[in-house]
């Protein structure tokens, strides 16, 4: 059983986008410790001969017809909107790359 | 008034003796009056409950044909959306937000004339089983206010216990309609995975997440049922196949010849020993009725807790996402030249609760590249397991059963500080969810122990969720006239009552 | 002290990989019933699905599951019986739920084939690009950025989201390696691009038009030493958004890799970003650390099985091959490799074909187009089918010249007005008096008047000197601005100065 450092759990912090505190990190860091020796019994069956259900559903093929249906308003769409302009959403600036 | 049945209030509006508004006024009237000591609301819609109400009376008044809970109140979830009222799933980062539309689930609400009174409190974004993890503050239990009501829909089975609402729905992910129902000594259905419309459910775990009926007893649960299921288009996920007979089985409730599975691994150690007498008495009851009662193993279900521990995390990290800061809800730290990702990543941290938090983190960790087969793929395995395991026991039984919880309402705060220790109340619930079927809570009494609520599970194959019914409504008749009365009659009288 | 490309060759051979993106052009959106139109005011086609909103779900477009498979056939591919959507988990502003859906390790259409032909020292040469996948997924939205530098990320005081194209279906079709294309590589590169872009309209799933986006490429390319087996590092182009960029972006990232090799520097695995101005690519923002994208099956959506009957009824629907077409049609019409070839490159098949089924001659219909059609276009920098000229316009031009109702030259008016908006080329002729002369008479004493100016070329034409008749026809056709039949002056004149006139 490996177990998760703070900086394992910053990683995952990041990937997961919360800017967490370090007493966060550290609490959290010794949690996940237990929470994960105790989730990590489903190894104990899970042999490779058993096929993974990732879904309850026997389903197939659930599809709908390429029909357009009336949209949102523009002024729905961006009636919870922290902020807007012009029609937009306006957002911080992004430091990402350009798309 | 408000202490009978919906299916009572119905009859009563069809009457003549009371109509949709003094029904809806006297239950907006007992919310003001006791939700300060159980805080059972997030928001009371009165305004639209009183339309909603008059629009059912007066179509009533013009003599067109209406629905069986027509004009009937509801306290709906705050997990799932409704047009132009506040839904916040029980978190910061969704404070303010009024969703541009319905969900499914409220659209049938609305066409059938029933009443919504308003948006029920739930431990936030639908983890945990206490409802302690609310954002808004935790709700009591109507029967004792220092304990929990369950969770994660605590506020829905609290409002009927209290008598604020004869009806609600709540939503099911491991247990989340079914546990607070037992605890509150109400009944709770979640239906086979696909028979509800999830569209416009707040997803907390997409492949389990289903929502469902809440009343207090097995009819009105029925009945509601009846309005909520059905194949939407909307939902990839929903089952294009005609609605279960609910009704007309919880008004036979007849087990006569059927076959009762008990769940050998669902009893025993962990549970309270007044949780287990009420279950041997509930199977004596049944086997009065007719029903044969047999004992059927599910040896891979003692894994099934810590599969859901992987599953559900790991679909939450992912579906929680989306907020972000960006199109909807609360943005903190928008200050002169911070960037998107630092404001995403500092309204996430103080909009999500610790145990979101801690959900996030853990599905993140089971998705990561080197971890994914060790953690999710062989949780998804143990999740065939158990569908074998159901298959076979089925073979053997038309229904099986378990006690709900192992354990009646504990005190408010005593198990927040212990993850773990707070997972295992959903140890007998989790099981229905991993395998898309039917599962349902029926009150089967006190523990003499410490005079609370029990409850007593139902678990039917995939669409076939009548049998729930068969049963339930079986072993409600047997204890009502055990007890003369319904088991809410005893419930304390909360001081704004009086 | 830059590297020449022949340099490059010498030394190096080139890896290709290509990833194109492709917007199909269904009515609704990939996975919510939004209209897909093109250039919406912002946020008019949204809904809950497409911006993420809390509790909205997705439902598949059938029509873009049709779309994809019948693209998996046309590119050879096996389509698979059983594939599933997942989730792409990251976190960008333009994504509204922060992960997209896609498709993972369960692809629709896998294990294809394209064979792009190009023009080498050696003649015509057939290159067979391999194609790994064909998936679905859906598109992002748009950010615009303001303040700062002009529509850059980098030094913008913040964004401006809209939506209308997030959820949009795209089809991604990724190649396997391309090794072998030696000197040739960026012009592979190009005509695989082109050559997909060929197929997906005679398929009409997209209307592939790189400068609206609705077709994308990212030029994957590593460069190994001549001889060596392990492949080296790559960078990938993105934002390569013309026929020209393809073959410009992977020639120059070829260059820049050999010289950073030569120097003995590292290529370092990235994004570049590629600029249409300078046709050099620049490095994108380099991640601190790897994105992990956590994919796993999308639980909202249920699994796509074709079933062999749904396969063979979209296959019965494939439209001919282009590769066949254009074989067929340059028989068929008698053209040359080197007149086909412009007409390929000029992308006026369609258009000199659609010429041809409204009756008018193949040859004449491809000389207009890519004669005066095509200078008049390069001319305002446009494409030929950009113009409003139509082929319906062309085949009544190509008619009435062969009825002798217009020259040549009087056909070039007609095409220049009715390019320039003045109406249909007969409202053109009505309007700008355009008529060939064929009042005899009139022609006559145009002759005349042309002797008269000319006695002495006349003499010439009386002792039988014929080939000095064409300084008098020219001088006839100038007095008649045009409107005369050459042929016919021809005729009359020598008739008059007593010559045969065969």
């Amino acid at each position: 059983m490996s177990s998760l450092s703070r900086a394992d759990v910053a990683n995952l912090a990041r990937l997961a986008r919360i800017d967490m505190t370090d007493q966060e990190l550290d609490s959290l860091a010794t949690e996940m410790d237990v929470i994960l020796g105790a989730v990590a019994r489903v190894q104990e069956v899970a042999t490779p001969d058993i096929a993974p259900t990732s879904h309850p559903l026997p389903l197939r093929n659930v599809t709908r017809p390429d029909v357009v249906e009336p949209s949102l308003t523009p002024e729905e769409a961006l009636s919870g909107a922290p902020a807007s302009e012009d029609q937009r959403f306006r957002v911080p600036q992004i430091l990402g790359e350009e798309a | 008034m408000i202490t009978r049945s919906a299916h009572e209030m119905s009859s009563a509006m069809v009457s003549g003796e009371i109509t949709s508004q003094e029904l809806t006024k006297k239950h907006l009237e007992r919310i003001s009056a006791v939700d300060k000591e159980v805080h059972a609301f997030l928001h009371v819609d009165t305004e639209g409950a009183m339309s909603q109400a008059k629009a059912v009376d007066d179509a009533r008044a013009r003599g067109e044909k209406l629905g069986p809970l027509a004009g009937v109140p509801l306290a709906l979830k705050d997990v799932l959306v409704q047009k132009g009222i506040p839904t916040t799933c029980g978190s910061k980062i969704l404070e303010g937000w009024r969703p541009p539309y319905d969900a499914t689930v409220v659209t049938r609400l609305k066409n059938a004339g029933v009443v919504i009174l308003g948006k029920t409190n739930m431990d936030e974004f639908a983890m945990g089983s206490s409802t302690e993890n609310s954002a808004y503050g935790p709700t009591h239990n109507p029967w004792d206010l220092s304990r929990i009501p369950g969770g994660s829909g605590g506020g829905s089975s609290a409002s009927l216990a209290a008598f604020q609402a004869p009806l609600a729905i709540g939503t099911d992910t491991g247990g989340s309609i079914r546990q607070p129902a037992a605890v509150t000594g109400t009944v709770g259905v979640k239906p086979t995975y696909g028979g509800v419309s999830r569209y416009g459910l707040v997803a907390f775990s997409s492949s389990l997440d289903q929502a469902g009926p809440c009343a207090r007893t097995v009819l009105d649960a029925a009945l509601l049922h009846g309005v909520i299921a059905g194949h939407d288009p909307k939902d990839a996920t929903s089952i294009d196949s005609p609605v279960p007979q609910v009704v007309a089985a919880a008004r036979s409730g007849d087990v006569k010849g059927m076959k009762i599975g008990v769940v050998k691994e669902l009893n025993g150690d962990g549970y309270q020993a007044g949780v287990r007498s009420r279950f041997e008495e509930s199977l004596e009851h049944l086997a009065k009725a007719g029903a044969e009662i047999v004992e059927v193993s599910c040896p891979n279900f003692e894994y099934a807790l810590a599969a859901y521990y992987l599953i559900a995390p790991s679909e939450c990290s992912s579906n929680l996402a989306r907020f972000d800061a960006m199109r909807y809800g609360l943005r903190v730290g928008d200050s002169d030249g911070a960037s998107a990702e630092s404001v995403m990543n500092f309204t996430r941290e103080v909009g999500f609760g610790r145990e979101v938090k801690r959900r996030i983190i853990l599905g993140t960790y089971a998705l990561s590249s080197g971890y994914f087969d060790a953690y999710y793929g062989s949780a998804q395995k143990v999740r065939t397991l158990i569908m074998q395991d159901f298959t076979n026991a089925f073979t053997k039984a038309d229904v099986l059963v378990s006690p709900t919880s192992p354990t009646t309402a504990f005190k408010i705060g005593e198990k927040a500080n212990d993850p773990l220790a707070m997972y295992l109340n959903d140890i007998a619930t989790i099981p229905v969810n991993m395998a898309g079927i039917g599962g349902m809570s029926v009150p089967n009494g006190l523990a003499p122990e410490d005079n609370l609520p029990v409850g007593f599970q139902i678990m039917a194959p995939a669409m076939q969720d009548q049998r729930m019914y068969s049963v339930g409504a079986s072993l409600e008749a047997s204890l009502l006239s055990q007890w003369g009365a319904p088991l809410l009659s005893k419930i304390p009288a909360l001081a704004g009552s009086k | 002290m830059s590297l020449t490309y022949d340099d490059v060759i010498a030394k190096y051979e080139p890896v290709l990989g290509l990833e194109v993106h492709v917007e199909l052009n269904t009515n609704s959106k990939m996975f919510c019933s939004c209209a897909t139109v093109f250039g919406g005011e912002p946020n008019t086609q949204t809904c809950p699905v497409c911006l993420g909103m809390p509790g909205a779900l997705p439902v598949v477009n059938e029509k873009a599951i049709e779309s994809t498979i019948l693209i998996g056939l046309a590119l050879n591919c096996s389509i698979a019986p059983f594939s599933r959507f997942s989730r792409k988990n990251y976190f960008y502003p333009d994504m509204p739920k922060n992960f997209q859906i896609s498709q993972y390790d369960e692809p629709i259409c896998v294990n294809g084939y394209v064979d792009v032909e190009i023009e080498t020292d050696e003649g015509q040469k057939t290159f067979r690009v391999e194609i790994e996948r064909v998936h679905m997924e859906e598109d992002t939205g748009k950010s615009l950025h303001v303040g700062g530098a002009t529509g850059r990320i980098h030094g913008a005081d913040y964004s401006l989201l809209d939506y209308n194209r997030a959820g949009i279906p795209l089809v991604e079709i990724v190649t396997k390696i391309v090794p072998g294309t030696g000197r040739y590589a960026p012009e592979v590169a190009k005509a695989y691009v082109a050559e997909l872009r060929d197929i997906l309209r005679s398929l009409g799933v997209s209307d592939v038009r790189m400068e609206q986006g609705s077709l994308r490429c990212d030029a994957n390319v590593s460069l190994r030493l001549i001889g060596a087996t392990t492949l080296g590092t790559r960078s990938e182009t993105k934002n390569v958004n013309s026929l020209r960029s393809v073959e410009r972006a992977v020639r120059g990232e070829m260059i820049r890799h050999a010289e950073r090799l030569n120097n003995g520097d590292r290529v370092v695995q990235e994004t570049r970003h590629f600029q249409e101005d300078t046709g050099l690519t620049r490095s994108g923002r380099s991640k601190e650390q790897a994105e992990d994208y956590r994919y796993f099956p999308e639980p909202d959506l249920v699994p796509v099985a074709p079933d062999a009957a749904w396969i063979e009824k979209l296959r019965a629907t494939l439209p001919e091959q282009p590769t066949l077409r254009r074989k067929r049609l340059q028989i068929e019409w008698a053209v040359p490799d080197k007149e086909m070839n412009a007409m390929i490159n000029a992308d006026a098949l369609d258009i000199v074909e659609a010429t041809v089924k409204l009756g008018a001659d193949p040859t004449r219909a491809r000389g207009w187009w890519l004669g005066e059609i095509s200078r008049i276009a390069n001319e305002k920098a446009v494409a030929v089918t950009e113009l409003t000229i139509t082929p319906n316009d062309v085949a009544q031009i190509v008619a009435l010249v062969a009825q002798g109702e217009l020259t040549d030259k009087l056909a070039r008016q007609v095409v220049e007005g009715v390019i320039a908006g003045e109406g249909s080329p007969q409202q053109v002729i009505d309007a700008r008096g355009l008529k060939v002369v064929s009042d005899e008479s009139a022609l006559m004493a145009a002759i005349e008047r042309a002797i008269a100016a000319q006695p002495e070329t006349a003499e010439k034409i009386r002792n039988g000197h014929i080939p000095a008749a064409g300084a008098l026809i020219g001088a006839v056709m100038k007095d008649t601005k045009g409107q005369a039949d050459a042929a016919r002056v021809r005729e009359l004149l020598l008739a008059h100065l007593g010559q045969p006139t065969t």
